[in-house]
């Protein structure tokens, strides 16, 4: 498991800054005005600080997601069709039930994290089960997903007349997420993404659930030996992590876009990844991360608009900067390597005999 | 002549190799020995490359060989040839047997073909270049392996555990090709744990154990004395305390398994309450499976199994754990502990009963801190298991045990130990014992045998030769039933 320390934290932000700078002056950009422009689009106004936390939910909530699954050493990509999975399932509630808003919208939250959960778990049984790897299962399942979100757009949930793939009918205005004043951010979200990092924070850190998970995740040998059931606990990370993205898909239809179009998912489940990596798979810093993040993606769309630099940058930014963290990470174990601190890899020769080359104990855990 | 000076590989604390001296005839087949861990592997992958050594020479014919690089090993004539050879599985045999030649970037499949199969013929192997090596078995990837290493010049040639899977008609064919391969003048490295054949194929023989080199004899030569050389000086046992024993603790009963090639037949054993039972046997003989069948890791194909009374035949693991069976295994960081978690966080781990859903960090600091003073582990509760040496993760396992344990099922529970920590893991055990925990552990060590079993149960051959009341044997009675043979 990869862990960042401080200190190459700190590098790798020296460092990206450092590019970021060559960035802009490669893309003729003053990269001082750009910084400038860069923080002000992201949080100079009450309108851009709303705009940022508009894509600081959906992000922290996949990233939150994925913290559970990659400590239970999951390499969980699916992210992307769970949230969709849960943007569907809020639709259907938001389409066909009736009665007043207040009701509606938990029911719709509910299906939503119900439908998230358990898109996620058929890539666990898939994996337990079925023996796919869960990359391919998640990515598979990924496209199944957007595919059966398309198909209900153009087809069953097609507006009177027009079947086109820009999105369904807008929902009746009493099923959107209440906002706060004039902006377009909603509360009701805000609220539900504090308490889900701190549910994540708190399972992770202060639960049984949460130390088996994280023992699972690093040697599932021994935690077979200890006697934990790997495989629930395994199905149970995954259904976790995908009502995260069900949730996560309810507040993009009901908060942001008030239909379901093809790319509510919006590629939060892959950002999220890099979020984590950055986090170094600790939760409590996923919301700061996350939030840091956001306030890239919102900014250079903001330096797009003033500057004409093109707002790509900020995916090459956010990419860069994970990229640097690794990049110091792994240069400081190597040099502790060198230094013969730390073996490079198995810190005792394995036995060749029979002990140590023992099946994986997987299978036999629910 | 193949000369290896002082060579010496330590990984943190662990000596695996620990100062060897060797030399070996050019034309002859040499048998190393030893239990595993011992540094066989070790100092094999030295000599091939595959691993650098902290310090020492090698040198062939007079010549220093390069160290640490596969590649310049082989090009210096040194080739390795692994238990499970190390292939490209879907490419076709040819494809295989070209891999690793210093040749132009163009390859000529046509010659590569003609040398294959003249190669083959001479050693009477058959071997369809154009199959791929996913469909050969063990054994052909050997001839193929073998041959490979010939057509890149390869003047010595190390085999690691070569028979631990092929057939009895390809052990007897590789045993004909590398007597063939001596006579020629190739110097054969022959790595097992298996004395007979060892006796069988080599013309000299050397014994590692603790990554030293215990001594070398000329074959043939009397069996006893490689056991002793493999499992020690062999002293009369101590005076024991006898402890009343109790109920049946573990019945197993007319057990057939098979596990990993091994099979055993008809295996019954039963141990009861404050006994401790030894099982001895080489490598591989069949006591693994015994082991793996009372903690309910491997499902017997038939017979039973009964822990306190209660049946849990093919019940699983966590079934077992419930009826008090607790089990220790022999790769310590691999199988018991997890890296990266704390102390503390393994207490709270293994202090599960008493902990809820909500963890109670406190308590299990504090009983982290009780438990690693009690078994004096040298580390604090912030420590992570990879960072402290064998003895230390031994004792951290002993410290993590649960309260209440009617079987204790144990791996080689000193290897790798200094006495120091051998003594205190055994002090603790015994404190168990007085309790009425009833303990089943495997040891290549006939010292811990005998000094500390009421009985001692010998596999050989899959099959359980002896069971002995430790009172009334010697090491060197079980030496020879080790070896397959009852005592003249």
């Amino acid at each position: 498991m990869i862990t960042t320390s401080g200190r190459h934290v700190v590098l790798a932000v020296v460092g990206s800054v450092v590019l970021a700078f060559v960035l802009f002056l490669a893309s003729g950009a003053n990269p001082f005005e750009a910084m400038g422009l860069l923080v002000q689009g992201s949080i100079g106004s009450p309108r851009q600080l709303s705009t940022t936390l508009l894509v600081w939910i959906p992000l922290t909530l996949a990233a939150a997601s994925l913290v559970i699954t990659f400590s239970a050493g999951l390499w969980n990509i699916g992210v992307e069709g769970q949230i969709v999975l849960g943007a569907i399932g809020a639709t259907w509630v938001a389409r066909s039930v009736g009665g007043p808003g207040w009701a509606v919208i938990p029911l719709a939250m509910i299906v939503a994290v119900v439908a998230g959960s358990l898109w996620a778990m058929l890539a666990g049984v898939l994996k337990l089960y079925g023996g796919v790897n869960e990359i391919f299962g998640g990515l598979g399942l990924d496209f199944v997903a957007t595919g059966f979100a398309t198909y209900l757009i153009i087809g069953p949930w097609k507006r009177d007349g027009i079947a086109s793939t820009s999105g369904t009918e807008l929902f009746r205005e009493d099923v959107w997420l209440p906002t706060i004043g004039g902006e377009n951010v909603s509360w009701v979200a805000l609220t539900l993404v504090v308490l889900a990092v701190i549910a994540v924070v708190l399972l992770m850190s202060g639960t049984s659930f949460g130390l088996k998970l994280k023992a699972v995740g690093t040697n599932l040998h021994s935690a077979t030996r200890l006697g934990i059931p790997a495989n629930r606990y395994l199905l149970v990370a995954f259904a976790l992590g995908g009502s995260l993205a069900g949730l996560a898909g309810s507040t993009q239809v009901l908060g942001f876009t008030h239909k379901l179009v093809p790319s509510v998912s919006g590629g939060f489940g892959f950002l999220g990844i890099l979020v984590v990596l950055l986090a170094g798979f600790r939760p409590i810093l996923v919301a700061p991360i996350a939030f840091f993040f956001a306030a890239i993606t919102v900014g250079t769309t903001f330096l797009e608009l003033r500057i004409g630099v093109d707002s790509s940058v900020g995916g090459v930014l956010q990419g860069l900067l994970v990229l640097f963290v690794l990049l110091s990470g792994g240069w400081l174990r190597r040099r502790q390597a060198m230094a013969g601190t730390v073996p490079p890899e198995p810190a005792v020769p394995t036995p060749s005999g029979e002990v140590s080359a023992d099946p994986a104990p997987a299978a036999g855990g629910v | 002549m193949l000369e290896l000076t002082g060579i010496h590989k330590h990984y943190g604390p662990v000596r695996a190799v620990d100062g060897i001296t060797l030399n070996v005839e050019g034309g002859s087949i040499h048998g190393v020995l030893g239990e595993n861990g011992a540094g066989k592997s070790t100092l094999m992958k030295v000599l091939a490359g595959f691993i650098t050594a902290d310090s020492g020479l090698i040198s062939l014919d007079g010549q220093n060989l390069p160290l640490g690089s596969t590649r310049l090993s082989l090009q210096s004539g040194v080739g390795l040839l692994h238990q499970d050879p190390l292939h490209c599985l879907p490419l076709p045999v040819l494809d295989n047997f070209m891999l690793g030649r210093p040749e132009s970037f163009i390859v000529d499949r046509g010659a590569a073909r003609v040398e294959l199969l003249e190669l083959a013929g001479r050693f009477g192997f058959t071997l369809d270049p154009e199959a791929p090596v996913r469909t050969l078995t063990v054994g052909e990837r050997q001839q193929l392996e073998i041959i490979r290493l010939l057509s890149l010049g390869v003047r010595v040639l190390i085999l690691d555990e070569p028979t631990t899977a092929i057939s009895a008609t390809q052990r007897e064919r590789l045993f004909a090709t590398l007597r063939t391969l001596a006579s020629e003048g190739m110097t054969v490295l022959f790595v097992s744990h298996k004395l007979e054949e060892v006796a069988e194929i080599c013309d000299r023989v050397s014994v590692l154990r603790h990554g030293q080199l215990i001594g070398s004899a000329e074959l043939p030569t009397r069996p006893e004395e490689l056991v002793e050389m493999m499992f020690g000086a062999m002293v009369s046992p101590v005076g024991r305390l006898e402890v009343p024993q109790g109920e049946p603790v573990l019945e197993v009963e007319s057990v057939s398994v098979r596990h990993r090639l091994v099979t055993v037949e008809d295996l019954s054993l039963t141990v009861h309450a404050s006994e401790v039972v030894g099982v001895a046997g080489l490598e591989g003989s069949g006591q693994q499976s015994l082991l793996r069948v009372a903690v309910g890791q491997t499902v017997p194909d038939s017979g039973s199994v009964r822990v306190g009374g209660h049946d849990v035949t093919g019940r699983g693991y966590r079934r077992h754990l419930a009826h008090g069976v607790h089990y220790l295994p022999a790769d310590r960081l691999g199988e018991g502990l997890v890296e990266g978690l704390t102390i503390k966080e393994h207490f709270a781990l293994a202090g599960d009963d008493e902990q809820g859903f909500i963890l109670d960090w406190d308590r299990a600091a504090r009983s982290a801190t009780d438990k690693i003073g009690e078994f004096s582990v040298k580390g604090s509760l912030q420590s992570t298991p990879e960072s402290l040496s064998g003895g230390n993760q031994q004792r951290l396992l002993l410290a993590m045990m649960p309260p209440e344990i009617s079987l204790l099922v144990m791996e080689h529970p000193t290897r790798g130990l200094d006495i120091e920590s051998a003594d205190l893991v055994w002090t603790k055990l015994l404190a168990r014992r007085d309790q009425g925990t009833a303990i089943l552990f495997a040891s290549a060590d006939l010292d811990e045998l005998l000094r500390y079993s009421d009985r001692i149960v010998v596999f050989f051959a899959g099959r359980v030769i002896a069971q002995l009341d430790a009172a009334g044997t010697d090491g060197e009675e079980i030496g020879h039933l080790i070896g397959g043979r009852a005592k003249t």
